[in-house]
């Protein structure tokens, strides 16, 4: 624990959802504070985290302006109709620092970041798009260390970048570089996904230990030290999906854990789904190292971001069908249950411990903060 | 993961609390003071597991939650000087002062940077030798020794432009204001491990003797929370009053004392205003006359105005154990942690946050006591 934290939240997220600083250049001394609450006047930081804050300005400002029926789902991508077939589009930015981090970079997470969304929606990607923002200054050798590494990335999730575009900024109104990446897919048409399918008794799969893109962005960013390295889990899951779709069990809805984690998706799916979800604290997979590091910093691997995890819910009957098939996947090795869909009326999820107690597991206000002692 | 998982063993929990089980005849009233220990208890529902006659009350051992509103708005206000820096640990930046807490500042311009130790803030003050930094220094004894190491650096590398708003506290002085206050419910204390491992544990002493209750030096997981708990009903059905030592794998009786040596050298005990308890005699560490260069508040000539906190926010009653957190009329209403009025419904440590996060129901709502 040896750097300081800048501009950056400290923690939570790690994938980055974080908002640039451009104010940051502003004369303080003209500086007044807004209304009480982090949620004043101004978007701070906990707006980036995938929390409440994040949820609460989606609604206020861009659902109450934008609103139709396809984004009022929420869902991690569109679905619509052409023709006979069923297209599924999504769009993502990336803004994580630093740049690159053991088991990935910039480049290859903002390619599986959007495969994944489309993955979990059902959809096989058609093609990406990429739009850079890029800082002066950046060394063009970076650039392209990081534009060959998309390459790779896409290569492996079997899809091309079809579109791109570039803009550049002035030095400081930028961290090197943000990427966004969209992308389209299509649903075969037999696949029907959605949080409105949970049904009470179902079981919550997922498909690997948790929390090892955060805890990795986020040594590798504040230079933090642990005996083992941790590694990124980014990686494209539309391969893993292929087989969960083809092993015939009755999956009901899945999401991708980044930002906020497996409690704040699983929120998100109790919330949308008007279900009550039992989570089986020792059941959830976590790695010793992320576990150690979480320890260390007060932080809880459950709110720690994925990006190469995905979170399913199926019916209970089919849940061993469908787990064996994740397990066939090097991606979903260690797939697991963790928990099952408990009761209907009350949005809620709870957590029950080693010692038979059960408590909330809430969605968090903004970002993780590390404690103090 | 060893040193973690035989401490959160379900078999073992299961023992300590027939043996509590087994010794209990009365009610007991048990007050665990530190914040990390009531988010241990309220995270994996201990207090529920234990019986009816425990009753486990929530004590001040929540370093933001009991830092003075005015000391927040000092910070906020130093914060937003042209050239100046302000470091601080991440749960401080949340704590309402009394018009905007550290995250408004930094969104509003000002550069506020999370820390996890005020040496990475010193670092940041010679990386940066144009601007003033200045760390937000909170913390019980636990975390005070790492301040004293970054201002004896300070001043052997003489370091100009680094200072800090020094706001530790220490643990005794609060538990003689529980006890000596006439509302006092507490009949026996589970002491904070960590403060006890850098401090030891003969400060406990005079307590004891002169309040006639136990106090157990406690760590923080499941299986030492209930071991103390066991340990001090032990003492309360016997009519003993002792100091004993629950946390001895960590805790020695004479402390650290490389750390109390550098913090007697660095710091000087001064009265202090607490939150929920009020002016607390020689209950703070501030600076020596030594140090005094390195005070933020004497370097930038800041004075501090007293500030009143939210009438709304009971949170004095809940840091001295008279209040269970649900049982304060505007818990899970006008305070949430979205907004919260007060510091215990920030902090990952405040009894109030722990309790709004682990689902427990406002007493209006439920009807409870």
């Amino acid at each position: 624990m040896r750097r300081v934290f800048s501009r950056r939240p400290a923690c939570g997220s790690g994938d980055g959802g974080e908002v640039s600083d451009s104010n940051r250049n502003a004369s303080p001394a003209l500086l007044s504070c807004p209304a009480p609450g982090p949620e004043g006047e101004v978007v701070v930081l906990g707006h980036g985290s995938g929390g409440r804050l994040t949820a609460e300005l989606v609604s206020k400002v861009f659902l109450s302006a934008l609103s139709n029926p396809i984004l009022d789902r929420l869902n991690d991508s569109a679905e619509m109709k052409v023709g006979a077939s069923r297209i599924v589009f999504t769009t993502d930015s990336f803004v994580v620092s630093p740049l690159r981090f053991p088991g990935g970079d910039i480049g290859s997470l903002a390619v599986n970041g959007t495969v994944n969304d489309l993955a979990v929606a059902g959809g096989q990607p058609l093609g990406l798009s990429a739009a850079f923002i890029l800082e002066e200054g950046l060394p063009i050798a970076e650039l392209e260390a990081i534009v060959q590494s998309m390459r790779t990335a896409a290569d492996r999730a079997g899809v091309a970048i079809i579109a791109a575009d570039t803009k550049v900024v002035e030095h400081g109104k930028a961290d090197g570089l943000f990427i966004t990446t969209s992308g389209i897919g299509v649903v075969a048409g037999s696949t029907e996904l959605g949080p409105e399918r949970i049904q009470v008794g179902d079981a919550v799969l997922v498909s690997g230990p948790i929390g090892d893109h955060g805890i990795s962005v986020m040594s590798a960013r504040e230079g933090l030290e642990f005996q083992t390295t941790i590694v990124s889990d980014s990686a494209p899951l539309n391969g893993l999906v292929s087989l969960m779709l083809e092993s015939g069990g009755a999956i009901r809805c899945m999401r991708d854990p980044t930002r906020g984690g497996v409690a704040t998706v699983i929120n998100e799916l109790a919330k949308s789904s008007g279900v009550e979800i039992l989570i089986e604290e020792t059941a959830m997979p976590v790695r010793d190292g992320v576990r150690a590091a979480c320890e260390i910093l007060g932080l809880d691997p459950l709110y720690v971001a994925c990006e190469g995890r995905l979170v399913a819910i199926v019916d209970s009957a089919s849940a061993d069908k469908v787990l064996v098939a994740m397990r066939r996947h090097s991606l979903g090795r260690d797939s697991c249950r963790i928990g099952s869909v408990t009761g209907s009326g009350a949005s809620r999820v709870l957590l029950r411990t080693a010692f038979g107690t059960t408590r909330l597991l809430d969605v968090l206000a903004g970002a993780q903060l590390p404690r103090i002692c | 993961m060893k040193f973690l998982d035989e401490f959160r063993d379900a078999a073992v929990v299961r023992t300590l609390l027939e043996r509590i089980r087994a010794t209990i005849t009365r009610p007991w009233t048990i007050m665990e003071v530190c914040g990390g220990q009531t988010h241990t208890i309220v995270r994996y529902g201990l207090d529920e597991l234990l019986p009816r006659e425990v009753t486990l009350v929530h004590g001040p051992g929540c370093p933001v939650c009991v830092t003075p509103i005015e000391m927040i708005d000092l910070a906020i206000e130093l914060s937003k000087r042209p050239g100046l820096t302000l470091c601080s640990f991440g749960d401080m930046l949340r704590v309402p002062g009394s018009a905007c807490d550290l995250f408004d500042a930094r969104a509003a311009g000002a550069d506020v940077r999370v820390v996890y130790s005020p040496l990475d803030a010193l670092d940041l003050a010679r990386r940066e030798p144009s601007r003033e930094v200045v760390f937000f220094a909170v913390g019980f004894e636990t975390t005070a020794p790492t301040t004293a190491m970054a201002v004896h650096q300070t001043a052997r590398l003489k370091v100009p432009n680094f200072s800090v708003i020094a706001a530790h506290v220490r643990v005794p002085p609060a538990i003689e204001a529980i006890l000596s206050s006439d509302d006092n419910r507490v009949q026996g204390f589970l002491a904070a491990g960590h403060v006890c491992t850098v401090m030891g544990i003969d400060e406990y002493r005079p307590l004891v003797e002169k309040f006639k209750v136990p106090i157990i030096i406690t760590g923080f997981e499941p299986v030492d929370l209930l071991q103390g708990v066991a340990m001090c009903v032990a003492q309360l059905e016997e009519g003993r009053a002792e100091v004993e030592n629950q946390y001895a794998r960590s805790v020695r009786n004479e402390g650290n004392v490389t750390a109390r040596d550098l913090m007697a050298e660095v710091f000087t005990f001064v009265d202090r205003r607490w939150r929920g308890l009020d002016t607390l005699p020689k209950s703070a560490l501030a600076l020596s006359d030594r140090y005094a260069a390195y005070d933020a508040i004497r370097r930038f000539g800041l004075t501090q105005a007293p500030t009143n906190e939210p009438i709304e926010c009971r949170a004095g009653e809940v840091l001295r154990g008279l209040l269970k957190p649900t049982q304060c009329p505007a818990f899970g209403s006008s305070c949430t942690p979205d907004h919260p009025l007060g510091a215990p419904m920030v902090s990952t440590e405040g009894a109030c946050a722990a309790y709004f996060r682990a689902g427990r129901l406002a007493a209006a709502a439920t009807g409870a006591k």
